[in-house]
């Protein structure tokens, strides 16, 4: 008994040493995580400190930490009291809502098409053409259409007129805006979109269409009882995921289509807190709108990202 | 006979393919308008002759652009935090994901960094105090304004991580016994067998770049330090010419016509148009793996 314990006494240094060399191999573990930590300290923890600029009288003279005059909630109050503010937020759920919506149906109708597709080389020419729009940014594609698009000059216009129909000036008319704002960006999302889904179509089990196909099942109803059921999984978890979002619907489109002729239907919260903000310089104001999307979207997407990992078994990391 | 095998083959993948046909071109033609246009003569376009192929082909809007100062001075300053931006964000975020992707149990509070990093998906402190802190750290109108704040990107951060865990552990246990070092194993090994990943996330970090204009409009409050996106959006979207030098009433009048924007317009989405289909396998590999079998 005395002998073991003197043995264990006797090892207790050397197991500590041991320790020691174990953890000492992590350390260049934490030195790698350290230029990431800073930057994120910087650029975005301060910022979330930054937010009671939305309750303060903010002068940006005195600074983002300097001894700033309290007010409460006036500036909520403020916002709210503003003739715009209600229709914003509005118009941004309902952008983003049929954004996501009509978005999702567009790219699981075409996946499961360019599935159907059985030539690799025409698979791979439609797949490479459609993704191209992804990758253009609002900026080029916001010139292309306002070009397009013009009353004066644009080429629809001038095809309208050809067929007899009267022109429409569609980003300068209430009931024209939203629905060229849904419809460009499912345009440019919807083929970079069949990416997840056409993964998830070709890893179904080949064996489902073949036991279907020699009961005679048509190519509608595989469509219907296989591939659609097969991805449930996936488009109820994308679409969690992004009504998570519903509060960005996309400020670098809107922006540069957007004119003051379209403010009814076209102002957002994000074109709101940019007017608000850098162009009024009404600082605490827009802070204030800028927070008030924050809050509802932190509910928003813990929710979605909680539901996703409740009932689709999603894990982020 | 002949009657036998048209029934026989199906209608369906020829309608398909038609259709697919057309989706395809509704994503082209508005670019090949473009294109068309800054082909054309100025007066052929106002006129309304140009489709989708040049009318009365003439190069002067790509020469009235090549003497434009102030086009080639705002895709220096684009090409510069490409080339920075990209390199300091991918450093940091292949840094990050590598630490990351180790069980808790193996390094101690992997857990909290990570919810430390995810939580700022969940929420971020708007427009405005990231403005004011941007103007407080004095990086208005210098590069560094374009290139530190987004650095660190944490949706690629969780790609990569997600993407270094499905690495089969042999590899990394036959280095340890070895006495690799963690940066060794990282850089010799983890990178090398993330290339697909890696090259989805540099060429979206790239192209972020690229496309970025909003930082370049509120930051800069010199017109001569805009990265291009911020130059085409002043000077076709909200079509604000103060910023050219020695504009007179002519060069005026050009710089406005529809063939020169169509020519800026082209020239900006060039390089990206050219660069992501030689990418593609790999993003289309990068994006399955990295988001959803994660």
């Amino acid at each position: 008994m005395d002998v073991i314990e003197s043995v264990v006494e006797i090892n207790r240094p050397h197991l500590k040493f041991k320790t020691f060399q174990k953890y000492k191999s992590r350390i260049p573990l934490y030195i790698m995580l350290i230029p990431g930590l800073i930057f994120l300290v910087i650029f975005a923890y301060i910022p979330m400190v930054g937010i009671s600029i939305a309750f303060q009288n903010f002068n940006p003279a005195i600074g983002l930490f300097g001894q700033q005059i309290w007010c409460g909630f006036d500036n909520f109050i403020y916002l709210f009291q503003l003739p715009g503010t209600k229709q914003a937020i509005w118009n941004t759920v309902y952008i983003s809502f049929m954004k996501i919506f009509f978005g999702t149906l567009i790219q699981i109708a075409v996946s499961i098409m360019i599935n159907e597709v059985r030539s690799s080389f025409y698979k791979r020419y439609i797949q490479t053409i459609i993704y191209l729009p992804f990758f253009l940014s609002w900026i080029i594609l916001s010139g292309i259409f306002i070009s397009m698009l013009s009353p004066t000059d644009g080429i629809i216009n001038n095809t309208l007129q050809q067929l007899g129909i009267d022109k429409i000036f569609f980003l300068g008319d209430n009931k024209w805006f939203p629905t060229v704002l849904i419809s460009t960006d499912i345009w440019k999302n919807f083929g970079f979109g069949t990416i997840i889904y056409l993964a998830t179509i070709t890893s179904i089990d080949p064996q489902l269409y073949e036991s279907a196909s020699m009961d005679g099942a048509t190519r509608w109803q595989k469509v219907r009882y296989i591939t659609l059921p097969e991805m449930r999984m996936i488009i109820v978890l994308l679409a969690l995921l992004s009504l998570g979002n519903i509060l960005n619907a996309g400020f670098d489109q809107v922006f540069n289509l957007y004119s003051p002729l379209v403010k009814q239907s076209g102002d957002i919260l994000d074109t709101l807190v940019y007017r608000l903000g850098i162009v009024q310089a009404q600082y605490g104001v827009a802070a204030a709108a800028g927070l008030f999307k924050s809050a509802v979207s932190l509910i928003l997407i813990s929710t979605s990202y909680y539901c996703a990992y409740k009932y689709a078994d999603y894990k982020m990391f | 006979m002949l009657l036998k095998l048209v029934k026989k083959m199906s209608v369906f993948p020829i309608i398909n393919g038609i259709i697919l046909l057309l989706l395809s071109m509704l994503c082209i033609l508005p670019i090949m308008h473009i294109i068309a246009i800054s082909f054309s003569s100025s007066i052929a376009v106002e006129t309304g002759k140009v489709g989708f192929i040049p009318y009365d082909f003439t190069l002067s809007a790509y020469e009235f652009i090549a003497q434009r100062i102030e086009f080639w001075r705002a895709m220096y300053v684009t090409i510069q935090r490409v080339i920075i931006g990209g390199g300091i964000s991918m450093l940091l975020t292949v840094l990050t994901a590598y630490p990351l992707s180790k069980e808790d149990s193996y390094l101690k509070g992997r857990n909290i960094f990570a919810w430390v990093f995810f939580i700022t998906m969940l929420v971020g402190g708007g427009l405005i105090p990231w403005y004011m802190l941007i103007k407080q750290l004095n990086l208005m109108d210098t590069l560094w304004a374009l290139v530190l704040p987004g650095a660190v990107q944490v949706f690629n951060i969780v790609i990569l991580l997600n993407f270094f865990r499905q690495l089969p552990k042999a590899l990394e246990e036959a280095a340890v016994i070895d006495g690799a070092s963690h940066f060794i194993i990282l850089f010799k090994i983890y990178i090398p067998s993330a290339m697909p990943a890696l090259a989805t996330l540099t060429l979206f970090t790239l192209v972020g770049h690229w496309n970025s204009w909003f930082d370049g409009l509120i930051l800069m409050n010199f017109p001569e330090k805009y990265p291009l996106q911020t130059y085409l959006q002043t000077m076709i979207i909200a079509k604000d010419f103060s910023l050219m030098t020695g504009y007179n009433v002519q060069s005026m009048g050009e710089i406005s016509s529809k063939t020169v924007q169509a020519a800026q317009i082209f020239l900006g989405a060039l390089p990206v148009m050219l660069f992501y289909p030689f990418l593609q396998k790999y993003f289309v590999k990068g994006i399955v793996l990295g988001s959803v079998k994660g």
